[in-house]
């Protein structure tokens, strides 16, 4: 039971929270004009890292916003957490 | 006083007897009491019968520990608990205990006769024999294993007690209030952190309290009397908080933790009553310093498993703390030093002992001391065997080779009533590794200490592998200041003497003359497995730590081989020829100690157990005695059975009803989202597959969700209310779940978008009334609303009033029927729906459930998300194409709709069967074949929904079948167990083709 830092409310319980997988994944503009692998790797291609991880969080029972977290998969360590649309740090 | 409870400790009260019952016979101990060490005070050491052989033993440890003396704690069917351990248990006034694992009784044991047969009991020998023949499992193997086995019974009534949870936060949390936990408390509150100090035991002070030796001094006082000194201060220090009886069960990452705080346990059953048992702390603490000490770890040698063998400190905890006398005749077995503290303490109070040492010598102050008290110590020796069936009565010893590898010279036989046995001390890094801290071994000890993971977290004392009082003391203070970066000078000047131990000889596996096949070396008591097992482990090819626990079940006990893990690993290193550190060790996972599932809940129990949602037409289903269904956490009236009605004769009444005149539903849960802002339209045309920004205002329109990639999600319809205004419906299970959606893509995807979610769905009640009758019933609740077909078409909506309350009026139909829902104030709903009942009683208006309701969308082919679809279905796979917009450039899951596997033509696609025996219902989830000859028969797809129509008088089904679309008129098999059920493929709408029913 990590604790996360929502840059909305400050930090809260990670039960409070829901994850949405993989960051950066950003939908195509023009889906129709992808060819089934494009778009197959845009559906389904996920990583999965042991390591330090760019993730996709909701802070579903409280404000109920998206944000990013940077994340170490090996020890729940979250290195930085920043609003959608802001730029991720760099690793 | 019994003969041996041989002098009085202030931790015993000798002048509050407490009675007790065990096995169903009566005792008497004293108020500080443990079960364990007032049984030992009447000469019971016999407790238990071990799991797989049954042999007999006895209590072992004086802790969390104890592999042998678990018990049962009282019969009755709500309260009895299983897996107690009696050396944590304090007795208490009415306290019935039971040994576990025995049958018939403790000592007849019909088990015992596996003892006899053990050398068919090897390693694995579950997992080998019991394999086959398969037919032998569920009557002979099961109930053999579970008659013979089982670790105690669990209760069969709900748990009458109370339990709490309480969220706490500190900036220090300190586990373990030994010396080392105390001076960390002590040292951390007084540098103003609000500090928490945790033990396990019902008196703090660790193993020092009670320690009485001349050679171990603080301050030139006796380390027991110093550190009782320094408890007395505990009190007076502000910020601290002390909870004794409270053990951590679990450290989690984040330094986040979870502690059992034991209230009533200890007390009379007359005093327990009404009081909270059980608290769970769920701490958050900035700092976390663990000083959980060691544990003494036993010696692996020829039934080394008898009653009357306990660790050597334990004995000297019976006799220091609770002042009982493990035996009047007893021999002290070690590898180290600590055993002489044992031994000395014994012969002050009288108490006859001898010591036998695995060393060539000890040079230590505390060995001189014993040497000069004239107890006699064998050195270079080993026992080899000890005798006594229900008690130990006697050992065996031979003299270790210079290499430690054999045994040499003559067999010495000694007469004894205990034996005390100490292979060293094992730090209790339980807490470290469960927080995800590793582990180093260290090969001076043979122990793995923590390896420091942060600045979050420290481990002082014996659990990071300080064993001598200097060092503890020294090392604890200096790391505590560093930790908490504080300049504490409390103890810097503290002089501390004592007992330094410089010879040490570690053999995890003691030689015999007897092949060790021959042997019982236990390693895990309460698994029963013993070093044999173990080598036969890596003899048949296991190398993994991991995998030989799992196979000789080493470890896995209610201990979790707390005893066991060291030795085992040690065997496995030493057999394989590798060092011990390069093995790895296994994983403590939580809980540290067993925890009643009472604890784990709280509160969280029957009512409160979940959120349960109602309408405020709830109370209305309930008078008028609706059976109901859970969907999501809503209750929804499922059926309203008259007269003692089956559920079947009442969904029959109920859907007849509703199309032959009639009939009303509770919609109130159906999900509804109200969605708002300029780009209201456009967003709708991005998330559903039809086109949105046509819609008119003032009408409604069925709208289809699918995932990313294709496949059906959700579905409902949307009301055009305004120009940037729209109400959204969804299913009721579904309703949480698509606003998330919907504000993921809102926020992640298509920021630029002005648009604003509300969730809606408990802001209004609706009442759906539908039937060829119900305009009529409308128009007497409504006498102003204009129900002309041509103002008020099928798919739209109008405001109104009730009594001055706004409503909103739909036309949309989810059976088929002419239907009106009416959407008013949640506060109002209650008032709404008895005015439809009224207005409606002349044509005999008839409520339905979800039953009725998914019996008559069926008769009109309309799916239900999450019955007839399941993740894996396309619009096309629901014969749905017309609700695919052609034109649209995108919406979410349309590139999808191609791609080379939504295309195929075999897939599983949505059907109707006709059964060809009207009457027969078929099974939902039955699968569908079309031939029953050719194995292994080819599965083609399974019945999503069926029901009996009344309307039509004959049996329906929808179905998903590979390439179904193409095989109306076709003839399949629904093969059930007793019959195969012949069905034909027929079109999904059962009911109406045309819709004239809508109009009616
Ligand atoms: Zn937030």
């Amino acid at each position: 039971m990590f604790l996360i830092n929502c840059p909305f409310c400050g930090e809260r319980d990670q039960s409070e929270f829901s994850s949405g997988g993989e960051a950066h994944i950003v939908r195509p503009k023009q889906p129709t004009e992808l060819s089934d692998d494009q778009w197959a790797e845009f559906l389904f291609m996920r990583k999965n890292i042991k390591g330090v991880q760019f993730e996709r969080w909701n802070h579903s029972h409280g404000c109920r916003k998206w944000f990013n977290v940077v994340r170490d998969t090996s020890n729940d360590k979250i290195h930085s957490v920043y609003k959608m649309g802001e730029k991720p740090p760099v690793k | 006083m019994s003969d041996l409870r041989v002098h009085k400790t202030k931790y015993i009260n000798e002048t509050k007897r407490v009675s007790f019952k065990y096995d169903g016979k009566n005792y008497f101990g004293y108020e500080g009491d443990t079960l364990a060490s007032a049984l030992l005070a009447n000469g019971v050491h016999l407790i238990g019968r071990s799991f797989k052989y049954h042999r007999p033993r006895g209590i072992m440890t004086c802790g969390s520990e104890e592999p042998n003396a678990i018990c049962q704690i009282s019969d009755k069917n709500d309260l009895t608990e299983p897996n107690v351990r009696a050396t944590e248990l304090e007795i208490y006034d009415g306290l019935e205990a039971f040994s576990q694992n025995c049958w018939p009784n403790v000592k007849f044991d019909i088990g015992g006769i596996n003892n006899l047969i053990s050398p068919l009991i090897p390693a694995g020998f579950y997992y080998k024999t019991f394999m086959w023949p398969k037919s032998f499992w569920k009557k002979i193997y099961e109930p053999l294993i579970r008659m013979s086995a089982g670790l105690g019974k669990s209760p069969t009534e709900p748990d009458p007690d109370i339990y709490d949870h309480k969220y706490v936060h500190y900036d220090v949390l300190v586990i373990g209030g030994g010396l080392s936990g105390i001076i960390s408390a002590k040292i951390a509150a007084k540098s103003n952190l609000k500090t928490l100090l945790v033990d396990d035991k019902k008196t703090l002070g660790g193993s020092t309290i009670y320690q009485s030796n001349d050679s171990f001094k603080i301050d030139d006082q006796h380390s027991s009397k110093w550190l009782e000194k320094e408890i007395n201060e505990i009190s007076e220090i502000e910020n601290l908080t002390v909870k004794t009886r409270t053990s951590i069960a679990a450290y989690h990452g984040y330094n986040y933790l979870l502690a059992r705080e034991n209230l009533t346990d200890h007390l009379s059953i007359k005093d327990k009553k009404d009081k909270i048992r059980q608290r769970l702390w769920k701490i958050r603490a900035k700092k976390v310093i663990v000083a959980t000490g060691s544990i003494e770890r036993p010696l692996v040698f020829n039934n080394n498993d008898r009653p009357g063998i306990l660790l050597s400190n334990s004995i000297n905890k019976y006799l220091d703390y609770y002042g009982v006398a493990c035996g009047t005749n007893i021999i002290l077995f070690t590898n180290n030093d600590s055993a002489y503290e044992t031994a000395i303490s014994l012969h002050k109070k009288g108490i006859k002992n001898l010591i036998v040492d695995l060393r060539k010598n000890s040079q230590s102050e505390i060995a001189k001391q014993a040497q000069n008290l004239g107890i006699k110590i064998y050195f270079n020796h080993v026992v080899t065997n000890t005798f006594g069936y229900r008690k130990i009565n006697s050992v065996e010893l031979m003299e270790l080779s210079d290499d430690g590898n054999t045994t040499i010279g003559n067999k010495i036989k000694l007469n004894c009533d205990c034996l005390g046995i100490s292979g060293g001390w094992t730090p209790m890094v339980h807490m470290h590794t469960q927080s995800g801290g590793k582990l180093d071994f260290k090969n001076d000890d043979q122990v793995f200490i923590p390896k420091e993971i942060d600045n979050d977290q420290i481990s002082v004392g014996a659990c990071n592998g300080d064993f001598d009082l200097e060092t503890i003391i020294d090392k604890t203070v200096n790391k505590i200041n560093i930790f908490l970066e504080i300049n504490n000078q409390d103890y810097k000047n503290t002089k501390v003497g004592c007992s330094i131990e410089k010879e040490k000889r570690n053999i995890w596996l003691l030689p015999n003359k007897i092949p060790l096949g021959k042997t019982k070396c236990f390693i895990d008591f309460q698994n029963d497995s013993t070093a044999k097992d173990i080598k036969l482990a890596l003899k048949e090819g296991f190398r993994s730590i991991e995998h030989v626990k799992r196979y000789t079940t080493t470890g896995m006990a209610t201990d979790q081989g707390k005893l066991s893990n060291m030795h085992a690993l040690g065997i496995i290193a030493d057999t394989a020829g590798v060092k011990m550190g390069t093995l790895g060790t296994t994983t403590f996972r939580p809980p540290f100690t067993p925890l009643t599932f009472g604890t784990i809940v709280g509160r969280n129990v029957g009512k409160f157990f979940e959120v349960v949602r109602k309408t405020s037409i709830h109370d209305w289903h309930v008078d008028n005695k609706a059976k109901f269904e859970n969907v999501g956490q809503w209750k929804r009236p499922w059926y309203y059975p008259k007269n003692g009605e089956t559920m079947h004769d009442a969904v029959q009444r109920e859907s007849k009803a509703a199309r032959d005149s009639a009939g009303i539903l509770d919609a109130s849960t159906l999900g509804k989202i109200d969605i708002q802002g300029t780009d209201a339209s456009e967003f709708l045309n991005r998330i559903y597959t039809n086109a949105w920004s046509k819609l008119s205002i003032g009408k409604c329109r069925y709208g289809l969700m699918l995932n990313e990639d294709g496949m059906v999600y959700d579905d409902g319809v949307t009301t055009r209310l305004a120009e940037n205004h729209y109400l959204m419906t969804t299913t009721t299970g579904g309703a949480a779940n698509v606003l998330g959606k919907l504000e993921d893509y809102l926020q992640t995807e298509w920021p630029e978008l002005d648009v604003y979610l509300t969730s809606v769905t408990d802001h209004y009640s609706t009442a759906s009334v539908c039937g060829p009758n119900s305009k009529k019933i409308i128009n007497k609740i409504f006498p102003e609303l204009d129900l002309n077909d041509e103002d008020f078409p099928h798919m739209s909506f109008k405001n109104t009033k009730l009594d001055n309350i706004n409503c909103r009026v739909m036309r949309i139909s989810f059976t088929g029927e002419l239907s009106y829902e009416i959407n008013i104030e949640s506060k109002y709903g209650k008032s709404l729906w008895e005015k439809c009942i009224n207005a409606g009683q002349e044509f005999n208006i008839t409520p339905y459930g979800t039953e009725t309701m998914h019996l008559l969308r069926a008769e009109k082919g309309f799916i239900i998300v999450g019955q007839d679809t399941d993740g894996t279905m396309t619009p096309s796979d629901l014969q749905m194409d017309w609700i695919v917009s052609k034109k649209k450039y995108d919406f979410i899951g349309k590139r999808s709709l191609y791609r080379s596997d939504t295309i195929r033509e075999d897939r599983k696609q949505l059907v109707g069967l006709l059964t060809d025996d009207p009457k027969e219902i078929l099974e939902e989830g039955a699968q569908i074949v079309s031939d029953t000859n050719t194995k292994p028969i080819d599965m083609l797809g399974h019945v999503t929904s069926s029901y009996f129509s009344p309307n039509l008088n004959k049996s329906i089904a929808l179905a998903v079948v590979r390439s179904g679309k193409n095989m109306k008129g076709q003839k399949l098999i629904i093969p059930m167990k007793n019959k195969n059920i012949n069905v034909t493929v027929s079109d999904t709408i059962f009911l109406d083709k045309e819709n004239k029913r809508l109009n009616a």
